[in-house]
């Protein structure tokens, strides 16, 4: 009696303590976080001082009059996050239904593993790669194509230069694709075979199926996927740099030269001189933080939204 | 008992082997399923009866490897031809599964899940079939209120009677089930086995069964299966009071399995 009661202390205790250093590493990246936003957001008070809400709506960037208008390096990586996400997502199904449902067993593995290496390449070498091939290749096939066929949108006038918004929307998502992509796989592989076959049962086709089932069950699962995507395609930064061709002139068109917050960030925190210039980049980083803040929130309130019907009345 | 004589043989099974790979599950099996009555399949755990019933319909097509040999007849033609239509097949036999495969969606696209892929698109004309398969099933009372809200909401019991409901929405010739009331309560069970009684007034019902009180209750005829072959088939009445194998009267005097 003795002894067990003993052992039911010390486990306690053990408890009490994990609790504890656990919930101290938990709290620890919240305070990080707020210590980052605070930092942030003191270096940043000078230019919010100087230029309040126009440095938000100004489209004029221009540091030697010491005028910091950042609306089109925002507008850049709203823009250039949503065409990665709108190309990546489709594809990414694509590639999990192909590894799931249609490859043979035997190159299953081989190819779900060359397309999780693809994750792990340095970002810059697609910046390289995007820059010295794909621009050229888009400049003059692609881009022509896409002027003579739908020049008549505003979206898609002007010069094929191959560098610009679209291109570097381009390259982004081939960079996240393989994030996405393998999340999907992984959703879809948790589908019950018992569930799909019920599918097959009723005289469905594959494809019936896969849309029908696979996908509507796996939705909350693909949300998330999204998500992670597009939270790396916000912040990413070196093969933007080499793709975006780094214009502060905000144009709709999606081939000319263009920005994002982080392209200006890496491009322009070295020239930086005087301190008005710097506080006004601190501040797009701090507008950066608070993009990427907003938009995990709402697309992780989507999740929630979509996930309680799964866990509800199951058998 | 009723009189089975003037029931015709819905599907003939002659020497049906089949393998899993390099792995033979089933040995020359041969039985007629009889049109509107329910088939039981007993036996112990691993025995094929799971098996035997895949190959009805042909699930067993769905992975690489899978090999039958023999012959399927329904309605005089071989469903072991070569170049079957699978997917017209399939929606002549329902099937229902061990636990409730309730679609990812509403109560009612569950239902008009199956009619959809026949084709019927008109909403008046969806909306009447499926009032009409969740009456045959018995559900409509107790769900015409949840017609939209997900499947997955409702109780485990009824998930597995919208699912024998969604079989039924697009009136298959045969209903394969698979051990069905093995994820439910007695009282869902009770319910599903009223059901089966309706079924087989318009309905040909094999199905698959652990419980030999379900067996008896249920079936005109029943099939013992051991290591994948048939052991004795014969009406149920005769199984479960004069059986002519001795494993057989071993299997469900409990002796084993
Ligand atoms: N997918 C499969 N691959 C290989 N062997 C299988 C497979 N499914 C079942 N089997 C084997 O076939 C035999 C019959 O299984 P099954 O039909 O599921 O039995 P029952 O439904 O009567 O319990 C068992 O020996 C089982 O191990
Ligand atoms: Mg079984």
């Amino acid at each position: 009696m003795m002894r067990i009661l003993d052992r039911h202390k010390r486990d306690r205790f053990a408890d009490f303590l994990f609790k504890g250093v656990s919930s101290f590493f938990a709290l620890l990246i919240i305070v990080l976080m707020l210590f980052l936003f605070v930092v942030l957001a003191i270096e940043s008070a000078p230019a919010i001082k100087a230029f309040g809400f126009k440095f938000i709506y100004s489209t004029d960037w221009n540091p030697v009059r010491a005028s910091f208008g950042a609306l089109p390096a925002i507008y850049g990586t709203i823009v250039l996050s949503a065409i990665a996400i709108v190309i990546a997502v489709p594809v990414s199904i694509g590639i999990a239904v192909f590894l799931t449902e249609m490859a043979p067993k035997k190159i299953r593995g081989p190819v779900g593993a060359a397309i999780e290496l693809l994750a792990s390449i340095p970002s810059i070498i697609y910046g390289m790669w995007g820059l010295f091939v794909f621009a050229p290749f888009l400049s003059a096939y692609v881009e022509p194509f896409l002027i003579e066929n739908f020049g008549f949108l505003p979206l898609f006038r002007g010069t094929p230069l191959g560098i610009g918004m679209l291109p570097a929307g381009f390259i982004l998502a081939i960079m996240i694709i393989p994030f996405i992509s393998s999340v999907i796989r992984d959703v879809f592989l948790m589908v019950p075979p018992m569930l799909k076959e019920s599918g097959y049962g009723m005289g469905a086709t594959k494809f019936e199926v896969i849309w029908n089932i696979v996908i509507p069950f796996a939705r909350s699962g693909i949300m998330g996927a999204v998500i992670l995507g597009l939270g790396r395609a916000l912040g990413e930064t070196m093969a933007v740099t080499f793709m975006i061709g780094n214009s502060h002139d905000l144009s709709i068109s999606l081939l000319d030269p263009a920005t994002s917050i982080s392209a200006t960030l890496a491009n322009e925190f070295t020239e930086a001189v005087d301190d008005i210039y710097l506080s006004g980049l601190v501040e797009l980083g701090l507008i950066l933080f608070a993009i990427t803040f907003v938009v995990l929130a709402l697309s992780k309130l989507m999740t929630m939204r979509f996930a309680p019907q799964k866990g509800r009345g199951k058998a | 008992m009723n009189d089975n004589n003037n029931h015709n043989d819905k599907i003939i099974i002659k020497g049906l082997n089949f393998y899993y790979g390099s792995k033979q599950a089933l040995y020359n099996v041969t039985i007629a399923v009889k049109e509107n009555e329910v088939t039981a399949l007993i036996g112990p755990s691993g025995c094929g009866k799971t098996t035997f019933l895949r190959c009805l319909n042909r699930m067993h097509d769905l992975y690489a490897g899978n090999r039958y040999e023999g012959e399927i007849i329904l309605d005089n033609a071989n469903i072991l031809d070569k170049g079957l239509d699978l997917i017209k097949l399939r929606s002549k036999i329902g099937m229902v599964f061990q636990k409730p495969t309730p679609f990812p969606m509403s109560v009612f696209d569950n239902i008009a899940f199956g009619l959809k892929l026949n084709g019927i698109s008109k909403k008046s004309e969806l909306a009447a079939l499926v009032e009409k398969a969740l009456k045959d099933s018995a559900l409509w009372d107790e769900i015409k209120d949840r017609l939209n809200e997900s499947a997955l909401s409702l109780s485990g019991g009824q998930q597995q009677r919208l699912c024998i409901a969604r079989a039924i929405a697009v009136q298959p010739d045969v209903i394969l089930m698979d051990e069905p009331c093995s994820a439910l309560d007695p009282v869902a069970t009770a319910k599903i086995e009223d059901m089966m009684t309706e079924l087989k007034r318009n309905y040909t019902v094999v199905i698959v069964t652990h419980n030999m009180q379900q067996a008896a209750r249920v079936s005109e005829w029943t099939g013992f299966f051991m290591m994948g072959e048939v052991k004795e088939f014969d009406k149920t009445q005769k199984i479960f009071t004069t059986p002519s194998n001795q494993m057989t009267e071993d299997y469900i005097t409990g002796r084993f399995g």
